[in-house]
């Protein structure tokens, strides 16, 4: 009982055996099509990512406190990916949109959940609670298992390259202008020090919340970076005026 | 493995082999005929029970391609004679689990808390789910217990920095305290006297130790009291007794938002905190805010006639 | 060409050395400091070693390869590589005790550098690149010779392979203490690490090849079929998957080319597939030698050998959306994704009926042989591994599991059972070959040592499950209202005991694989001194 295809393979394979190079050519092909199948569509098929408001590249300070959670490892125990699940959604928030992480280089969707989903984090605790919290987890939740990183308050933060991460950005196609980049490091010390003015940043950056985050006003530091990031997470789509059930967000 | 060594009309060795396999012993199977470093092959079928189910497997594959969204095309994809998709799924789920519940929830929402309180199935509702909506996003900073921590309010007890009545409470939870994305959030702001100089170390001294003298940790202080007279008593009250208007709170109990440490009582002088909690109005409905006012009002520190009694047995 | 030379390193070493003074950030300062001092040590000692007479030194080393009509083979980074499977071995599951013991107690964390968060992406590649890679490039290297009959081609390229892949460890092990990662999951080295891997890789693929060109068996052996599907398919993976802009070619840090949900699917491309031919293509290679070997009988199926292969390679591609269900991809791709793996059941299962069923007609070796032993139960452990897989990946079981401590479980299963026992096996194997010993120390150590293992792995899957279903159930248990029962630090709370019998899971593991270690140990140094230093070829038997 053999199907035509195997009867085929079993009469011809001793000629692959036989041959190095159609081996080599041949395994590269099959393990190819997979590949290009699956992956190229996301490129092209128009619904892959939502058409929504209010999504807009990460601020100066946003992107530098993303790039400290990035280096931490947060992806370890968090993922940020609030599945279309009830228990999901009462907990969490309203279910990820493709169209929300479409700046994000790389992605932060995550893989295990030791700790709960940060993808709407954004506005749901106090500065003081999360500096709090990631100095000395077990200080607010007595429960928690996460690790402390008191040492981002004590860190400052590198300013003087913020330019050339937007920059990078952009050239990947993250929607930076060149006034963006040009006033990226004033943005970001106008978005994290109390009292400079905000008005430049606030029209590049619709919503963006400026103050000084991590409790000293006196120090930039990794930690008001990191927070200023976890503030503004999930925080973009209006969902109000999203409908979730039109048929370009049904894919 | 029933088949071992039986074959399907299939020649053994392909015609096109240069050897020719010999017999295996133990298994009576031929081999291919090929060599390397001692190890041979034997030519046994597949086993029959495995080509099945992996033909079952293709077969099953087919039919969910058919049904469910599989192809990518070259605008969108096929999207499956079913007509699935995960977004409708979840849409439907919470659907009904929002319709099983509508009755009450609109009830909750439409009624003024009182008499959602008032109303025993109600109430036990509220309880119930405000207890959820309690673990759900509360926890974290007033935690387990409701017991708080250094910094965040404690909610059994019946020492209230905005008030303990529903409808404060209610008020407290839908705007949060110190919130900025919220108007009608609770405001109020303790003046720095030490970092602005309004007071020097001495005086800071003073106060301290009359602010622990009116819960009656320490000695009375007369220099402290003048000073407390000036500055706080506008918001703490002349005795210390709070003021919840502008959420001043209690001094002379026992019971501290921060500690009663006396660095921290300085600390909170020369330079103070602003506690802030979330307005949970934009994240959650009015029903569920409602429902974790009641919950938090029966917690033990309710205030109100009424409302302790019912609260018992709600609390596991 | 001879690399381990002044003209060549000098030029790195001073290079380096600039790259590390002008260096955008402390990291990269720190690595390119690294390699500046490798580079200048090497050269240094290369010129002390250096004698006319003999101009090749012991590390290089290649003598004549003419004893009349007998191939050689060149086993001294075999050698090597089976000594660094160990210790890497060692080093991987100390961190993944360590990381288990954090999670039960968290104040063994010490910040920065030993935070969980920089730790487990140390473990994870420590024992899949590490431990794992080693181990795939010795047992090949060893393979490839004996199944060919052939020496390795490129001479000493395979020396630079097993140098510059310990060089990609260090670094990238390093780094990640340091804070130099993507964070994507098992392609967290930074853009220079990857460019660097990818050099190494191309040199494996080189030797690889070019020793199957000179082969002097008219056909390629099975085996060999799988090594060269997981070395292709893993360059394929590695370059696409790590593209990416680095802020500064003086810095670390870099943005992938892809992001969001493109982004996540090449990397479960990848990650899925770092699976499907690291773990499991290169793995069943090795089976497909040692199994064989070790039980002295022909291999069960041919056809099934073919078969399995080409649909095995074929379908384990399609298969990373199973990573992404119910997420912000798509439908169509999380179904196809999760067809595939459900098709791959068979194709993995012929793999094992192939490892198993060679045992027919001898499975009474398994009573006397630990090491047949080991390498037969790492097969059963493969076959639960890729049973439970495709039903993981079975979308209302996925919605379950994911997120949870179950995906640790089916991990580890795999791991420690399928990776881990075969690689023991092999390594069991191959001791008293390259040494050429008298058989191995201790056997009663393997015994030990296969004991201690498996209840390491039963403790550790048994609590993962557990954990991961109590974990998946309490997130989304409702009460008979409607209302979410369990605050998330419940959940967390609540999976305290199982992370403590994982953790001693872990440990029994650790002792089992110091067991081996010192094993090795004693095997080696009973061989015979100067007999076989390292890096002389040794005759084909
Ligand atoms: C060892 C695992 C672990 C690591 C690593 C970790 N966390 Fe956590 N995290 C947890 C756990 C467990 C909780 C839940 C208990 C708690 O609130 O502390 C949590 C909670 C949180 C919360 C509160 C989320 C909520 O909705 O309650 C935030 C925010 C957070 N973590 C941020 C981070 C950031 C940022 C990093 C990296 C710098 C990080 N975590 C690293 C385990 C971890
Ligand atoms: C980010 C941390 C945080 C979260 C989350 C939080 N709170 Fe609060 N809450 C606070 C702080 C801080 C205070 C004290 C405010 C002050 O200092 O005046 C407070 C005060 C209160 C008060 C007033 C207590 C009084 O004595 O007047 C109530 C009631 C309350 N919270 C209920 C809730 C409920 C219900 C939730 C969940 C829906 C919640 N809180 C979530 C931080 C939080
Ligand atoms: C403008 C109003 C205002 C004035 C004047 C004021 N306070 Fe306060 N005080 C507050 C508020 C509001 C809080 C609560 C801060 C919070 O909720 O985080 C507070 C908190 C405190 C606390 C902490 C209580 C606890 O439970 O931990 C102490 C102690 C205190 N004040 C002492 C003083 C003293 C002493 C003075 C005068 C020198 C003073 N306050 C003047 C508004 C005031
Ligand atoms: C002593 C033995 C080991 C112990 C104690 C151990 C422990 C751990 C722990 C605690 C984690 C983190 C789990 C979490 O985040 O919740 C982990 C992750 C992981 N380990 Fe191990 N491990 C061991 C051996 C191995 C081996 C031998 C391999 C592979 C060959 C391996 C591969 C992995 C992988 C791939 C992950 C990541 C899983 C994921 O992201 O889903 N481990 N290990
Ligand atoms: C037919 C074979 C297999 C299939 C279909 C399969 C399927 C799966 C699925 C569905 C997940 C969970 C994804 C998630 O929910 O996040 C997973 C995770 C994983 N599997 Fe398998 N599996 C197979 C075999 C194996 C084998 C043999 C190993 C060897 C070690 C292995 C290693 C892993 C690892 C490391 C992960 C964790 C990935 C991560 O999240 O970091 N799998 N696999
Ligand atoms: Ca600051
Ligand atoms: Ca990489
Ligand atoms: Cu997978």
């Amino acid at each position: 009982m053999l199907d035509p295809l195997s009867k085929f393979i079993f009469r011809h394979h001793h000629k692959v055996e036989r041959n190095v190079t159609v081996l080599l050519v041949l395994s590269f092909l099959v393990v190819t099509i997979g590949g290009i199948v699956e992956i190229v569509p996301l490129f092209y098929v128009h619904n892959t990512i939502e058409k929504v408001e209010g999504v807009r590249p990460y601020s100066p300070l946003e992107l530098a406190g993303r790039n400290v959670y990035v280096r931490e490892g947060c992806y370890t125990c968090h993922s940020q990916q609030i599945r279309p699940m009830r228990d999901e959604v009462e907990r969490y928030g309203h279910y990820s949109l493709a169209a929300e992480s479409m700046y994000d280089h790389p992605f932060q969707w995550g893989s295990k959940r030791t700790g709960p989903d940060l993808a709407r984090v954004g506005n749901r605790y106090s500065d003081e609670w999360h500096v709090r919290h990631l100095a000395d987890p077990r200080s607010v939740v007595p429960e928690s298992i996460m690790p402390r990183y008191d040492h981002l308050a004590e860190t400052d933060l590198r300013t003087d390259d913020i330019a050339d991460h937007l920059q990078v950005n952009a050239t990947l196609g993250v929607p930076y202008t060149p006034e963006m980049v040009a006033e990226a490091r004033a943005d970001l010390l106008a978005q994290g020090r109390n009292g400079t003015d905000t008005a430049g940043l606030e029209t590049r950056y619709p919503k963006v919340q400026a103050r000084d985050f991590d409790g000293n006003p006196q120090r930039l530091t990794e930690m008001d970076a990191l927070v200023a990031y976890l503030q503004g997470l999930g925080t973009s789509v209006d969902f109000t005026r999203y409908e979730p059930l039109a048929h370009e967000n049904l894919r | 493995m029933s088949n071992i060594g039986a074959d399907e009309g299939f020649p053994r060795v392909p015609e096109s082999e240069p050897h020719r396999g010999e017999i295996d012993q133990p298994t009576g199977t031929a081999t291919t005929g090929h060599e390397w470093d001692g190890i041979k092959e034997l030519n046994t079928p597949m086993p029959r029970w495995w080509l099945w189910v992996f033909y079952a497997t293709h077969v099953w594959a087919l039919v969910y391609i058919v049904l469910f969204p599989a192809i990518p095309l070259l605008k969108d994809s096929t999207t499956g004679l079913l007509g699935w998709h995960s977004r409708s799924e979840v849409a439907e789920e919470i659907d009904t689990a929002a319709v099983a519940r509508a009755d009450q929830f609109e009830r909750i929402r439409n009624l003024p808390i009182e008499q959602v309180a008032d109303d025993e199935t109600l109430r036990n509702l509220a309880v119930r789910g405000g207890e959820s909506a309690f673990k759900v996003n509360c926890v974290q900073c007033h935690g387990a217990d409701a017991a708080g921590g250094i910094g965040f309010a404690n909610l059994n007890d019946d020492d209230w920095i905005w008030g303990g009545s529903l409808e404060a409470i209610e008020q407290t939870i839908a705007h949060g305290v110190r919130h900025a994305g919220d108007d009608e959030t609770r405001l109020s702001e303790m003046p720095a006297f030490g970092r602005d100089g309004m007071l020097d170390r001495e005086q800071i001294a003073a106060v301290t130790r009359h602010v622990l003298s009116l819960s009656g940790a320490g000695p009375a202080d007369p220099a402290g009291a003048t000073v407390f007279a000036d500055n706080c008593a506008a918001c703490h009250g002349a005795s210390g007794e709070g003021n919840r208007d502008v959420g001043a709170p209690r001094l002379s109990d026992a019971v501290w938002l921060y500690s009663s440490d006396p660095a921290a009582i300085r600390a909170q002088i020369h330079n103070p905190k602003h506690g802030a909690m979330p307005s949970w109005s934009q994240r959650l409905d009015p029903a569920t805010v409602k429902q974790l006012a009641i919950y938090v009002h029966s917690l033990g520190g309710g205030e109100e006639e009424g409302s302790r009694e019912a609260s018992a047995g709600a609390i596991d | 060409m001879e690399l381990v030379n002044p003209f060549v390193l000098l030029p790195i070493a001073a290079a380096a050395f600039f790259a590390a003074g002008y260096a955008h950030d402390a990291q990269f300062a720190a690595h390119m400091g690294l390699i500046s001092l490798l580079a200048l040590g090497l050269s240094v000692w290369r010129v002390a070693t250096m004698d006319p007479a003999r101009p090749v030194p012991a590390l290089a080393a290649s003598p004549a390869q003419t004893r009349p009509g007998m191939p050689y083979y060149m086993d001294g980074p075999i050698r090597y590589g089976t000594v660094a499977t160990v210790f890497w071995g060692i080093v991987g599951f100390l961190v993944g005790v360590l990381i288990a013991a954090q999670l039960a107690w968290p104040d063994l964390n010490l910040e920065p550098y030993l935070n969980f968060s920089r730790l487990r992406p140390l473990h994870t590649s420590g024992v899949i690149f590490a431990f794992g890679g080693n181990a795939l490039i010795a047992t090949s290297f060893y393979i490839v010779q004996r199944t060919t009959a052939a020496r390795l081609f490129g001479g000493n390229l395979a020396w630079f392979v097993f140098w510059g892949y310990q060089l990609f460890i260090v670094l990238a092990a390093t780094g990640y203490l340091m804070g130099v990662t993507q964070s994507k999951e098992y392609a967290e080295p930074e853009w220079y690490i990857d460019i660097w891997l990818t050099i190494v890789w191309v040199a494996y693929l080189v030797v690889f090849l070019g020793t199957l060109v000179r082969r002097k068996e008219p056909h390629i052996y099975v085996a060999n079929w799988f090594f060269l599907a997981f070395i292709v398919t893993i360059a394929l993976l590695h370059v696409v998957n790590n593209l990416a802009v680095p802020v500064s070619f003086l810095g670390s840090k870099s943005y992938p080319a892809f992001s969001g949900v493109q982004d996540a699917l090449v990397q479960w491309w990848y990650g899925h597939n770092a699976v499907g031919f690291f773990l499991t293509a290169g793995f069943l290679g090795m089976m497909y030698y040692f199994i064989p070997k070790q039980v002295n009988r022909p291999v069960y199926s041919y056809r099934l050998s073919i078969v399995h292969f080409w649909s095995l390679i074929f379908m384990y591609i399609w298969a990373g959306p199973h990573h992404l269900h119910y997420t912000a991809l798509p439908d169509w791709a999380q179904t196809l994704g999760m067809v595939f793996s459900v098709m791959l059941w068979m194709p993995s299962w012929g793999g094992m009926i192939n490892g198993l069923m060679t045992l027919s007609g001898a499975w009474d070796k398994l009573r006397t042989d630990p090491v047949l032993r080991m390498l037969v139960i790492a097969v059963a452990f493969y076959g639960m591994a890729t049973f439970e897989g495709p039903m993981m990946s079975i979308k209302a079981v996925n919605s379950l599991s994911h997120y949870t401590d179950w995906t640790i479980g089916h991990v580890h299963s795999g791991a420690l059972g399928w990776n881990g026992m075969i690689t023991f096996g092999a390594i069991y194997y191959l001791v008293p070959r390259l040494w050429n010993t008298n058989g191995l120390y201790s056997l009663r150590l393997v015994n030990w040592h296969f004991w201690l293992a498996t209840i390491g792995i039963v403790l550790y899957a048994a609590s993962m499950w557990v954990a991961g279903i109590t974990q998946g159930l309490m997130w989304r248990e409702y009460d008979a209202e409607g209302y979410l029962v369990w605050s998330f630090a419940e959940t967390v709370a609540a999976m305290n005991p199982f992370y403590v019998i994982r953790m001693l899971g872990g440990l029994l593991y650790l002792v089992g694989g110091l067991l081996m270690a010192f094993n090795v140990w004693r095997t080696i140094r009973s061989a015979a001194p100067a007999a076989h230093p390292v890096g002389v070829v040794q005759p084909a038997e």
